[in-house]
């Protein structure tokens, strides 16, 4: 560019330009970031609070209402941060698990030829994506778990599984001697099955030959497991719920916050996740369902060997993108009072402690590394699956 | 011999079963065992869900009173709203100025439809003032301090105005630092592209939570000890720099749809990068991505409701106070059926708009 015109000016000279304003970008980044440093450390000075991630390992002095590790008052602030963490992914994970399922039910549901179905799809869809999900959880909390009866009313199905205003009571499994031999059946079977997978696919491909793999797979995932157990003798009991006083003992808790939580999420998520399937599955061209059949392949054949891989090709970094916002607007447990990361980090300790810079930076970098990470996998995908074109 | 002449026979009428109601029915609704089954438990939910719903909500409904007393049927108290709406509507705005608020409201109502409707003259005049005067104009109306206006702190905003208040200035501001980012993230130059690149996915990978809690928390400390940052402003800020992160992401999707022969073409006539952008790049790209930024704006609309968990009271967090109201305890479905119809109309209608919009300026570069 710059020998076409002699007598170009140096300033207009496209290299000379792009040199300059980036010099001027770091200066004035390095100019921002000084200023508030100054600032953050003059603040600090004053208010005499001192810097550093000593205070991790402080006893924190405060329960926490659920907890999947062992916890009391005594443990330090640094585990109070792994309380949180774990009960966030809880709430993600069971979420994600939930959204899924509902939302490809609804996406489906809503391209069926059942004109009642699709439209009550689409009612579902178009009514709980336009709510916002703080009022929702609002919603599920206070205005319907807070107005189930109390313990001694509770609703309950067959003496095992009771709710009420304090939880949802649950029986729970208690494992007896030999249980882990199931397990590692079970393990040990998973694996199996995936290998005679990949031998009958790469024999279906040179040979043509099928191999029976749903039946073999279901018999040394679920059945084999189902013999072990049972030749075991059973070992495994249940803890049931018991109404002692004022309140249950025994069984599994899972508390009111937990609940209203999982269920606004879930329903709120899968609205975006079923309006994702629809348009997955309406991206792929009828031409390639048309081919299909035209080859003589069964329906059901068609939509799992054509229509769905093709579709999930649409469908997977749109479901990733959601999955990770569920992840995110799992911290709106705090408003509820559920135990997530922000709630017990970014509050409790936050306010005993006084710590700001430290704790948001470390609350904010648990959400960036999961982000982080899921979308560079993604990515990874995303390049694997591609169509190769001409 | 005779001859003889063959006509076809006119067409049957298609049988009794295939068309009409009848035949609607037997196609959408029963065409099979299944569909049948699906059928009728969807019936069967409708009957058992929309009937007490509708009850509920208009029929057994009380809705003229002042107090609770007024409350006597089995269904919803509309009263509580009722008596409420003003506080619902405005916050703790003193009544005497609520004029000020309406009018704010409605002259950018007028300027936004005039600048949306097809037909009318002056678009680049009125879309100027809207941009420069309107903020100006709505600055005193909404806080005061000139033209005789009284002052009103940012503490007694509240309700649904603030939630406006929120969500336009965040989509006004987020525009164009929106922009300036994407066009950053697709720049040759590597410092100016990783800057925006780590900008916009730090942003977008914190919940607007930990965004929020960092602005009320972090924020005054970053700034020199004799300086206040309001309340309500450093919400504003964070709210700012999360949205903006996401409009560049919608952004850039419209800048990559376009061939690069425009900017080569551009190039050719001898534009500088920034005319080639302003005049040839941004106007097809941002007219791509119109329903995208719609979208975001709908889910800013909709973030919003985070601000009650930093204790500003938008439209959710005044209802929900409203709650704790000794004399006006157990109200508060009708209170979230409220919130939430505010929230869906307003939602639902801007999507129809999107989907609209992106019919009307379909001309072909989207594939």
């Amino acid at each position: 560019m710059s020998k076409i015109s002699p007598k170009q000016h140096w300033w207009n000279n496209a290299q000379h330009r792009s040199l300059f304003f980036q010099v001027l970008l770091v200066s004035l980044l390095a100019g921002f970031f000084w200023f508030i440093g100054t600032n953050t450390l003059a603040n600090l000075e004053k208010r005499g609070i001192s810097t550093g991630f000593g205070f991790l390992s402080l006893k924190a002095g405060f329960g926490i209402l659920q907890s999947l590790i062992p916890y009391d008052e005594s443990y330090t602030f640094a585990r109070t941060f792994f309380v949180g963490l774990l009960n966030t992914l809880l709430v993600s994970g069971l979420g994600i698990i939930f959204a899924t399922i509902i939302g490809f039910t609804v996406g489906v549901a809503r391209l069926s030829n059942n004109w009642l179905i699709s439209r009550l799809a689409g009612v579902y869809v178009e009514m709980f994506r336009n709510i916002p999900l703080l009022l929702q959880i609002f919603f599920w909390y206070f205005a319907v778990l807070r107005a189930l009866p109390s313990p001694r009313q509770s609703w309950s199905t067959g003496e095992r599984i009771f709710l009420n205003i304090r939880g949802l009571y649950l029986p729970q499994p208690i494992l007896g001697d030999g249980f882990s031999l199931v397990g590692w059946v079970f393990a040990t079977a998973l694996i199996a099955t995936f290998l005679i997978w990949r031998w009958a696919k790469k024999r279906q491909d040179e040979t043509g030959q099928q191999f029976k793999m749903f039946r073999v797979g279901f018999g040394l995932v679920v059945g084999l497991p189902l013999l072990v157990f049972f030749a075991l003798g059973s070992p495994l009991s249940w803890d049931v719920p018991k109404l002692q006083g004022f309140n249950f003992r025994g069984g599994m808790t899972i508390i009111p916050e937990l609940t209203a939580l999982l269920v606004a999420l879930s329903v709120y998520t899968a609205t975006f996740i079923a309006e994702a399937v629809r348009s997955g599955i309406l991206a792929v061209n009828s031409g390639q369902t048309e081919a299909a059949s035209a080859l003589g392949l069964h329906k059901s054949k068609v939509l799992r060997l054509v229509v769905i891989p093709q579709a999930l090709r649409v469908i997977i970094p749109q479901l990733t993108s959601q999955y990770l916002n569920l992840v995110k607007n799992s911290s709106l447990a705090t408003a509820i009072g559920y135990p997530d990361l922000v709630a017990v980090f970014a509050g409790t300790t936050l306010n005993q402690t006084g710590q700001a810079i430290e704790i948001i930076a470390m609350t904010m970098s648990v959400y960036l590394f999961i982000s982080l990470t899921i979308s560079g996998i993604m990515n990874w995908y995303n390049k694997k699956i591609m169509l190769v074109e001409r | 011999m005779t001859v003889h002449i063959t006509s076809p026979s006119p067409s049957l009428a298609p049988p009794a079963s295939s068309v009409g109601v009848v035949g609607w029915l037997r196609g959408n609704l029963f065409s099979s065992p299944l569909n049948t089954i699906f059928t009728l438990a969807g019936f069967y939910l409708l009957y058992s869900l929309l009937p007490p719903a509708i009850n509920w909500a208009v029929f057994s409904a009380d809705w003229v009173g002042t107090t609770k007393e007024a409350c006597t049927s089995e269904g919803a108290c509309w009263v509580f709203v009722g008596v409420r709406l003003n506080q619902f509507l405005f916050g703790f705005y003193p009544p005497s100025e609520y004029w000020r608020v309406v009018v704010a409201f409605s002259l950018i109502g007028v300027l936004v439809a005039w600048l949306l409707i097809d037909r009318t003259p002056k678009k680049g005049l009125v879309g100027a003032f809207t941009i420069l005067g309107y903020p100006v104009i709505a600055y005193y109306l909404f806080y005061g301090g000139a033209f005789g206006l009284q002052v009103v702190e940012t503490y007694k905003w509240g309700g649904l105005m603030l939630t406006l208040i929120l969500a336009t200035t965040g989509m006004f501001f987020s525009f164009p630092i929106g922009i300036i980012l994407a066009l950053g993230r697709r720049s040759s130059m590597p410092i100016a592209k990783s800057m925006s690149v780590v900008f916009i996915e730090f942003w977008r990978g914190v919940p607007l939570i930990t965004v929020l809690f960092m602005s009320s928390v972090m924020l005054p400390m970053f700034i020199p000890e004799n300086m206040q940052i309001d309340k309500l402003l450093r919400a504003m800020i964070g709210i700012i720099f999360f949205q903006s992160a996401y409009m560049a992401e919608v952004v850039r999707g419209g800048l990559q749809a376009i061939p690069r022969g425009q900017l080569e073409a551009a190039e050719a006539l001898g534009l500088s990068y920034w005319k080639s952008m302003i005049f040839i790049i941004l106007p097809q790209a941002l007219k791509l991505v119109i329903p995208g930024i719609v979208n975001t704006f709908i889910a800013l609309f909709k973030d919003t409701t985070l601000v009650l968990i930093i204790g500003l009271f938008d439209l959710l967090a005044v209802v929900q106070a409203a709650f704790a109201d000794p004399k006006w305890l157990g109200f508060s479905v009708e209170g979230y059926v409220f919130v939430a119809s505010v929230y869906w109309v307003s939602c639902f209608s801007m999507s129809r708009y999107s989907q609209h919009l992106e019919k009307k300026l379909h001309t072909g570069h989207a594939r």
